[in-house]
């Protein structure tokens, strides 16, 4: 087989909330990008989705969040990537999110936020342009 | 400082995802880590489930995982989903059904994408049993895509191969009858509530007692169970029959490293030279520009393919031509 790096990426729902169409549909683009996705499913908890994305090998993990909790749980998934050292991977997150939590989440650590009305093509071209295979 | 090897065999997570990345990615010191690790393999006890997309593998799997870890057994579980032919992307999908044993620290689940190319999904399949099998787990549970000569291959490697049809699919039985039928252990009708499952049982013990003459000499017969997977209704009989399974190999071949049975070492090893002379060979015409060269020539009409290719091929392997 050649030898060849393919960016492999998680698509997970946190917390409670329970729409994932945004995400399945995020999912499907980075597919058509050429991405290795691997969908979490509905209801994650943030120790589940560390513990996913490092048994994964990801090299970034996308969460969506439609349900206000975002501020605890994406920083928390922030947190424990760092405690397990693995802090490597790119942690982006999209959903209805105020500015002034952007803010707050980019300090946290988290690289990206996108906010309802971001094309699916200005999102691959970020994680093309912002995460690389390790 | 430890070696990959010694982290492996250790359990260490990190070190067993980022090496199935590696082999999955087709890094070539990958090939000497295996090389180590392949006195460590041989003590876990492989199980392929295969079926059509959409009878239940992957909620079987969860099952399964979930019984084992009953007995303090445990797993790891090889999750293969298609990839894409057009954008070489592909969506894993298999874990959602398995989310929740992903705290489980006796249960490692990993997705692999099928990369289609140059027969490569044999292959890295195979090595990363080994890396399960050397990181100590007691089951590995290897869930394949949908129905297809590869997927027969792959479950070649497991030492109890499980069919999953669901009722109503009486053309799809007919469609894999001649290929899968032949390497199925037991034949598990999951979705059992719904109608047709009696004529799909029907069906199933036909086809098999068709071999009648092979279970008189006391070969294995494949059994066949219903199940609902999805509220586990029938699952703890499955995985006895698993056991029973386990049970007859163990009669049969006077151990489980069926590894080391002359029919799986000689497959094992062919398919293993198939796919090293492929990387080796492609990767040598790539480099040298011979492959767009005879490409170029193809296009333009100057030569046929056929005698193209055997320009290319038989000087590499030290033949002349015919």
């Amino acid at each position: 087989m050649a030898q060849q790096r393919r960016l492999r990426v998680m698509v997970a729902k946190p917390g409670l909330d329970g729409h994932d169409r945004g995400a399945r549909i995020i999912a499907r683009a980075y597919r058509d990008a050429g991405f290795e996705v691997v969908y979490t499913g509905l209801h994650q908890t943030p120790e589940e989705i560390v513990e996913a994305a490092i048994q994964e090998d990801v090299d970034m993990i996308g969460m969506s969040s439609l349900a206000g909790a975002h501020k605890y749980l994406f920083k928390t998934v922030v947190e424990m990537l760092k405690e397990r050292d693995a802090d490597d991977i790119v942690v982006c997150g999209g959903g209805i999110i105020p500015n002034d939590d952007i803010v707050m989440l980019k300090e946290a650590g988290v690289k990206e936020i996108f906010t309802p009305g971001t094309t699916l093509d200005d999102i691959v071209k970020w994680v093309k342009a912002n995460v690389t295979p390790r | 400082m430890q070696s990959i090897v010694e982290k492996v065999v250790s359990g260490d997570v990190r070190t067993v995802a980022r090496l199935i990345r590696d082999i999955d990615d087709g890094m070539p010191e990958v090939r000497n880590v295996l090389k180590e690790l392949y006195p460590h393999t041989g003590n876990a006890y492989v199980i392929g489930i295969t079926g059509a997309p959409g009878v239940g593998k992957s909620t079987l799997v969860d099952q399964m995982i979930a019984h084992l870890r009953k007995r303090d057994k445990t797993v790891g579980v090889l999750a293969v989903d298609p990839t894409s032919p057009f954008s070489g992307g592909a969506i894993l999908g298999d874990r959602v059904r398995m989310q929740r044993h992903s705290m489980d620290k006796g249960v490692f689940i990993r997705s692999m994408a099928t990369r289609g190319h140059f027969g490569g999904l044999t292959q890295s399949t195979r090595s990363a049993i080994d890396v399960l099998d050397a990181m100590g787990k007691d089951y590995i549970l290897v869930e394949t895509v949908g129905v297809g000569q590869d997927e027969v291959d792959v479950v070649r490697s497991a030492h109890t191969t499980v069919i999953v049809v669901i009722p109503g699919m009486g053309d799809g039985i007919q469609a894999i009858k001649a290929g899968i039928l032949e390497v199925g252990d037991i034949f598990l009708i999951n979705k059992a509530d719904r109608d047709g499952s009696d004529k799909t049982y029907t069906d199933l013990k036909l086809m098999i007692e068709m071999d009648q003459r092979k279970y008189d000499k006391g070969g294995w017969k494949p059994p066949i169970l219903k199940a609902q997977a999805v509220f586990d209704e029938g699952v703890a009989e499955f995985m006895e029959e698993i056991e029973r399974h386990a049970q007859s190999l163990k009669a049969t071949f006077g151990g489980l490293d069926i590894r080391k049975q002359k029919d799986m070492v000689r497959q094992e090893l062919s398919e293993m030279i198939k796919a090293r002379l492929l990387e080796e060979v492609i990767s040598k015409l790539t480099e040298t520009g011979d492959f767009d060269r005879a490409v170029q020539a193809i296009t333009a009409g100057k030569i046929d393919p056929y005698s193209a290719c055997d320009n290319l091929v038989l000087p590499i392997v030290g033949l002349s031509h015919p």
